[in-house]
């Protein structure tokens, strides 16, 4: 074992991508999903073991093939990057859990195992672009994880999940296509790849009109495959029409993936080098922040299918991390870093319990969910648990992420009241959206032919109350994530 | 003769833009396709055009030649990665487009939008 622990970090990427090929080839769906599983509670061990080094011994630089950086390729794992590696891997490990015996009512038998070699690259796809430390290896891996994530998204039941795919598909095309013009630009200025160099070598450029372009592009290219508010369109639809298990694993870490690329562009490589970059950053993304927080939020208070109301849930919450990062103090960045987190551990648990709700009311729609409190009523206590969570209840893990997300405002002075206003409306109208969804299944009579009382399978259950609980866990033992997210915050301020 | 010597990147902004209008305008879904194709191709031509040196040839090594000219074959080896990839999206999308297809009978987006609302 400890011959293989320097090599984690290429491992974090490796056991995945290595077993989605097995997993195609042993076709039966139980040993296939016995092999994900396995995998990905492979890469959550890792992923844990890399953020308990990090945390002790700072960070880890990798060089791929024994080839030193900038000419070979490197892997860096530092606290925002431990971090997020612990978010993927546990939401795509929480989200197999479900999907044993979750997947069977809505994807053919004889076509899970395909699904499962998708899942695994999305897996692997994703591990890369958080480990990787060079921005072309960041395109490569963006591709894989996005091209599995539609092939897992389109393995939906209803027909709807085609064109919801379609639109998924060109936009994150176009996204990475901005990213990939952007990153050529800036070689085409210093020459190098490698993100660190990349910093450095800038410096030495004397016409800054191309890094600007480069800025544009790769800022807004990454904005598109994080769902930032405009550009969010293809979000509700991909995550309502997605597999229920596809569903708790996407949307607990794709988007923050994005972010986490954004951010790692927008301060690594450009905070140092372009004169009033974060100024222009901040401009850009905190009116957005706020505008996602309450538009996507009144909308949410709006739907009917429950699924749904969940994913315009997901586009506020991108943008309460967006005004974190875009006040661009180290308070600021820790209250994003962590919601990030706080949101995979609240949303996972929501939508958990809606793949559990759903194996007894097929759709999740609101009218369907009348008498759910009486009916499952385990699976709907979680989900009051989660809903608290999104909301951000004191105790639970929502709180912590938007306490220091008020703190950061406050420090601005005066001014940064108003920055308070929009995310304690926002918190009102996540009392609003979640309560709609409570009250149809506690205090709405159910249809006289309404299903006998039963849970979903107890393995489904011990999974939900699982997530549930680690809500509360990190609501009252917020140590652990807060230091990874104040470490990230201080690599990602830090101008060399 | 600065605008002619930017003939390449000329062409590629160009490019570019037919490709991004035909996926933002077009409602026939082979067609957003076509036009997602001409915007990574675009692309492709910015890397190309980036690496070429004049008078440049192939990097290889020859014997008692020590100080060849050659173009940077990094952003060709890039590109090289980014077609294969856009190979595959384009691939995807198209099986996505027969499927569509084969539930909705039409690949109009607008048509394939007024099925669903009924």
């Amino acid at each position: 074992m400890n011959a293989l622990a320097p090599h984690l970090p290429v491992l974090a990427v490796v056991v995945a991508l290595a077993t989605a090929p097995l997993t195609f080839l042993l076709r039966e769906r139980g040993l296939a999903w016995a092999a994900t599983f396995a995998a990905s509670a492979c890469s959550l061990a890792i992923a844990v073991r890399l953020a308990a080094h990090v945390r002790e011994h700072g960070a880890i630089s990798y060089a791929l093939g024994g080839w030193p950086a900038p000419y070979g390729i490197e892997l860096v794992v530092d606290p925002f990057s431990a971090l997020l590696l612990v978010i993927v891997a546990g939401a795509s490990t929480l989200a197999l859990a479900v999907s044993r015996q979750g997947l069977g009512r809505e994807v053919p038998a004889e076509r899970q195992h395909l699904l499962y070699t998708a899942w695994l690259l999305a897996l692997a796809g994703l591990s890369g672009i958080v480990v990787a430390g060079d921005a072309f290896n960041i395109f490569v891996f963006l591709e894989i994880s996005s091209l599995a994530t539609y092939i897992l998204v389109a393995g939906g039941p209803r027909r709807q999940a085609l064109p919801a795919v379609f639109k998924y598909l060109v936009v994150g095309t176009v996204g990475a296509t901005f990213y990939l013009i952007g990153v050529g630009l800036i070689y085409m200025m210093t020459g190098t790849l490698n993100l660190a160099d990349m910093e450095v070598r800038l410096r030495d450029v004397s016409d800054l009109r191309p890094v600007l372009a480069a800025a544009g592009f790769i800022t807004v290219g990454l904005a598109l495959k994080a769902a930032v508010f405009p550009l969010h369109t293809w979000l509700p639809n991909a995550y309502t029409y997605a597999p229920n298990a596809v569903t708790v694993f996407i949307a607990a870490c794709a988007t923050k993936v994005s972010l986490y690329a954004l951010l790692r562009f927008d301060f690594t490589v450009f905070q140092g080098n372009l004169p009033g970059h974060i100024a222009q950053f901040a401009g850009f993304v905190v009116p957005l922040g706020i505008l996602a927080v309450l538009v996507a939020s009144v909308v949410a208070t709006m739907e009917k299918n429950v699924k749904r109301l969940l994913a315009w849930s997901s586009v506020a919450q991108v943008g309460y991390i967006l005004i974190g990062a875009g006040l661009a103090s180290a308070t600021g960045l820790t209250a994003a870093i962590v919601h990030m987190f706080n949101h995979a551990l609240a949303k996972g648990a929501l939508f958990v319990a809606v793949a559990c709700l759903a194996m007894r009311v097929g759709d999740v729609t609101l009218a369907g969910l009348a008498g759910a409190g009486r009916r499952q009523p385990l699976t709907m206590a979680a989900f009051v648990v989660g809903a608290l969570s999104l909301i951000g209840l004191p105790g639970t893990a929502g709180f912590v992420g938007k306490w220091y997300l008020v703190a950061a405002a406050l420090e601005l002075g005066p001014w940064g009241v108003l920055l308070v206003l929009p995310v304690l409306l926002g918190s009102v109208l996540a009392v609003v959206y979640t309560w709609r969804v409570i009250e149809a299944a506690y205090f709405r009579p159910a249809p006289a032919d309404a299903l006998p009382r039963g849970e979903a399978p107890a393995g489904m259950l011990a999974v939900l109350w699982l997530a549930a609980l680690s809500n509360l866990w990190f609501g009252m033992q917020p140590a652990v994530p807060l230091d990874l997210a104040a470490g990230a915050a201080a690599v990602l301020l830090e101008v060399r | 003769m600065q605008i002619l010597g930017y003939y390449n990147y000329w062409v590629f902004a160009v490019l570019l833009m037919i490709g991004l209008y035909a996926v933002m305008s077009r409602p026939n879904l082979i067609k957003k396709l076509l036009g997602m194709a001409i915007f990574q191709a675009a692309v492709f031509l910015l890397y190309i055009t980036m690496d070429k040196v004049e008078g440049g040839t192939a990097p290889i090594l020859r014997a008692g030649v020590a100080d060849e000219i050659y173009s940077n074959p990094v952003p060709q080896v890039l590109i090289l990665t980014a077609i294969v990839v856009g190979i595959a999206t384009l691939a995807l999308g198209l099986a996505i487009v027969v499927r569509i297809h084969e539930e909705y009978g039409t690949i109009e987006e607008d048509e394939i939008r007024r099925q669903d609302r009924e």
